[in-house]
């Protein structure tokens, strides 16, 4: 591992960098297990050359003068399967090099991309390159944090907020600092009289599955308030008919699990106590429950359960949330609200709050910014030259 | 409404329709008056549609999920009237439950232990061995779950011993004595099922077989723990028997949220509702009640909660019902199989890097 802090960053989105990605997605698109996963696909698709040509465009400016930071200590998720491979591509793209502590947890689409990781280190023209990441897996007993800490130069931590504390208890060197990803909270918000009249209204109601089902609702950025804009009669027919869309969604594609009925009765009731004024709205069964509010109130993101627990309130506009906002909001996923009206918001109201801001079924998207980092700046340094 | 209103009723003497008739009017004024007088309680109905002028059928009545116990206050009297609280033994990664409450419930709650208790063994008070150290009584204001049990089984105690020391080893010298000096009587046994596990294999450690043919044991609660012991109650029956000869073992199901009125194992293992308590499995999809035979999530019913609103429950347990007033044993009233815990949940999501347990 020592070997690691001796290899020099290199510039972002530098030619290696670029054809060690393609050759992967390569290899991912040839798995034939891989076309289970759609999250591998994904994956792959996004690390193509051509993407990754339009990425650099996009988020290099060409005066500037980039390195690599140099050794990039990335703590991943072990709940999410491919999360690992997205952070690692960051630290490439950025000209780092890289250790992965990837969960002990097994998962066939983890399997599939080290598989591929693995495969592409016996390439003679792709065996320097990958000599510069290493993914590692130990249990929370081993010090090896402690040591990986002690040598990195920027530390990448997927939350959660006790996790967060736990990792920090490893000091860094002086130079060094921490990237977060602590716990956040997520809404989605409803335009009613352009859902009315949409023309796939299922194709919006799938986004929204895909948003929150897919990810049992525990994605940082899967909603869990539901904002209503629009007329009142249009937003009691539109919620009606999208909800009817994606429980349909949900019973035919989603695994219920039985603890989750217990789970969002007792939230249900813990927010009726901690809230003014909130109703059960009427739902078929336990696989969606619908609590509308009176109010939002500051400490909503408090009152979130999985598996398909959401809040729903109707607001006179966009305005009036503003103040709901903390700094624990994440994403604000949107349906037919013009961009221009989304900017104001951001400029003349300045929430607290607020990285991402995205289409209804764009979620969970990757993309070079998360939770408000420019992950291709942050990971790189810039070199004054006058 | 008090209990005393509820008239003398042998506690499985009622069928089917008597006792939901019965239960119905108690358990609906039990939750009128806890929505009086609990306002989170008022709060959580208003919030999923209680009406609190309407006379539900108990199998309409909402239910609590027995965790919110130890996530809010739930108390239905003025603080100054609380005499005890009791707390739940908390499973992992869970709030101990905290349950409040005054001289009415608390004597309550032992007049309902006492009447399901001695249909089993008999009114005769007779000497006593607590399978557990003194100290698990040491507070008599502030219970834990065990020593609420242990308290209530003590009333049919003529005299006490405790059958483990402080570091949980067997006491074996007094325990001697004990069997000896009452060698012609029946001895009680009583104890969570976990410490009389516990007591079982001191025995075996320290190599003595004690002459308890003559003893019944009344166990319940900690099958939760003994389920990562793989013990099934079949075979820790047969052990008992074999390092001690006991050979009458009732096992009851209970929770300390309802303390008092527990589910009594009868000759045919099963465990039975009495009429101060019901039990309704619940399908975890839509909360319907399930079928006979058909496993499902246990809601538990009981008239004794009064001075908190723990009347009406959904536990995390999962169980089946086996049937209604035709068990061989003759008791009438439902009865049932407790098969097991409701798994945790395994969700996906970004907020989990840390593989080991974070305190």
């Amino acid at each position: 591992m020592d070997n690691l802090i001796h290899i020099p960053g290199e510039e972002p989105f530098s030619e290696n960098a670029i054809a060690y990605l393609d050759a992967l997605a390569h290899i991912l698109n040839k798995d034939p297990g891989a076309k289970n996963y759609p999250e591998v696909a994904t994956f792959a698709f996004f690390c193509r050359k051509g993407n990754l040509l339009k990425l650099k465009k996009k988020w290099l400016s060409e005066n500037s003068l980039r390195l690599g930071r140099g050794l990039v200590f990335h703590i991943t998720p072990s709940n999410m399967p491919v999360t690992f491979a997205w952070s690692l591509v960051f630290g490439i793209l950025s000209g780092n090099v890289n250790i992965v502590k990837v969960s002990s947890k097994k998962y066939a689409q983890a399997d599939i991309i080290c598989h591929a990781i693995y495969e592409l280190s016996k390439e003679p023209e792709h065996q320097r390159f990958s000599a510069r990441h290493v993914l590692v897996s130990y249990n929370a007993e081993s010090s090896a944090s402690t040591y990986f800490s002690s040598i990195c130069d920027v530390r990448i931590i997927w939350g959660g907020n006790a996790t967060i504390d736990e990792v920090r208890k490893n000091k860094l060197p002086p130079h060094s600092f921490d990237v977060t990803f602590a716990d956040r909270y997520s809404l989605c918000v409803i335009n009613a009289d352009k859902f009315n009249d949409e023309k796939a209204p299922e194709q919006v109601a799938s986004g929204f599955y895909n948003d929150t089902y897919l990810f049992d609702q525990n994605a940082c950025s899967s909603p869990h308030l539901i904002v209503w804009l629009g007329a009142d009669e249009n937003v009691e027919t539109a919620k009606r008919k999208f909800w009817k869309i994606v429980y349909d969604l949900a019973k035919a594609r989603y695994n219920f699990q039985p603890h989750s009925a217990v789970d969002k009765l007792t939230t249900f009731y813990y927010q009726a106590v901690q809230s003014e004024g909130i109703k059960k709205a009427d739902m078929p069964d336990n696989l969606i429950w619908r609590t509308e509010l009176k109010a939002v109130s500051k400490d909503i993101d408090k009152y979130r359960c999985y598996g398909g627990y959401f809040s729903e309130y109707k607001a006179s506009s966009l305005k009036e949330l503003a103040n709901v906002f903390s700094n624990k909001f994440q994403t604000l996923s949107y349906y037919g609200i013009e961009k221009e009206v989304l900017i104001r918001f951001i400029t003349q109201l300045k929430p607290i709050g607020i990285d991402r801001i995205v289409p209804i079924g764009k979620t969970a998207d990757f993309s070079l910014l998360h939770d408000g980092f420019n992950l291709i700046d942050t990971l790189s340094r810039e070199i004054e030259l006058i | 409404m008090s209990i005393a209103e509820l008239p003398d009723i042998q506690p499985y003497s009622l069928k089917k329709a008597e006792k939901e008739k019965l239960l119905s009017s108690y358990l609906t004024s039990l939750s009128q008056h806890h929505y009086a007088c609990c306002e989170p309680y008022r709060k959580m109905m208003d919030g999923i549609g209680f009406d609190p002028k309407k006379d539900y059928h108990s199998i309409d009545l909402m239910f609590l999920p027995v965790q919110l116990f130890g996530m809010i206050e739930l108390c239905s009297v003025p603080k100054e009237e609380i005499i005890r609280t009791l707390t739940s033994s908390g499973t992992s990664g869970q709030a101990r439950s905290l349950i409040y409450l005054d001289k009415e419930t608390a004597a309550n709650q032992t007049k309902v232990l006492t009447k399901i208790v001695s249909s089993f063994i008999g009114t005769k008070r007779t000497p006593m061995t607590i399978l557990d150290s003194e100290s698990v009584i040491k507070n008599r204001n502030h219970l834990s779950a065990n020593a609420a049990a242990i308290t209530g089984f003590s009333l049919f105690g003529s005299t006490r011993m405790f059958a483990l020391n402080e570091q949980m080893e067997v006491n074996t010298e007094l325990l001697n004595s004990f069997i000896e000096k009452h060698q012609s009587e029946r001895i009680l046994l009583v104890g969570f099922t976990f410490k009389v596990y516990r007591f079982y294999k001191e025995l075996i450690k320290a190599g003595i077989k004690p002459d308890l043919s003559n003893a019944v044991l009344i166990h319940g609660g900690g099958w939760k723990k003994l389920e990562n012991e793989s013990v099934s109650s079949k075979e820790f029956n047969n052990k008992l028997k074999d390092v001690c000869g006991i050979r009458r073992v009732h096992n009851y199901y209970g929770m300390v949220e309802q303390t008092g009125s527990i589910y009594m194992e009868c000759e045919y293992g099963h465990l039975h509702t009495s009429v101060f308590s019901d039990v309704i499995i619940r399908r975890a999809n839509d909360f319907s009640p399930a079928d006979a035979g058909e496993e499902g999530i246990i809601q538990v019913l009981s008239i004794l909660p009064k001075s908190y609103p723990g009347h009406s429950l959904l536990t995390e347990d999962r169980g089946i019902l086996l049937g209604e007033d035709d068990c061989p044993c003759g008791r009438f009233g439902k009865y049932l199989k407790v098969t097991g815990r409701l798994e945790q949940a395994e969700i996906r999501g970004c907020s989990d890097t840390y593989d080991g347990k974070i305190n």
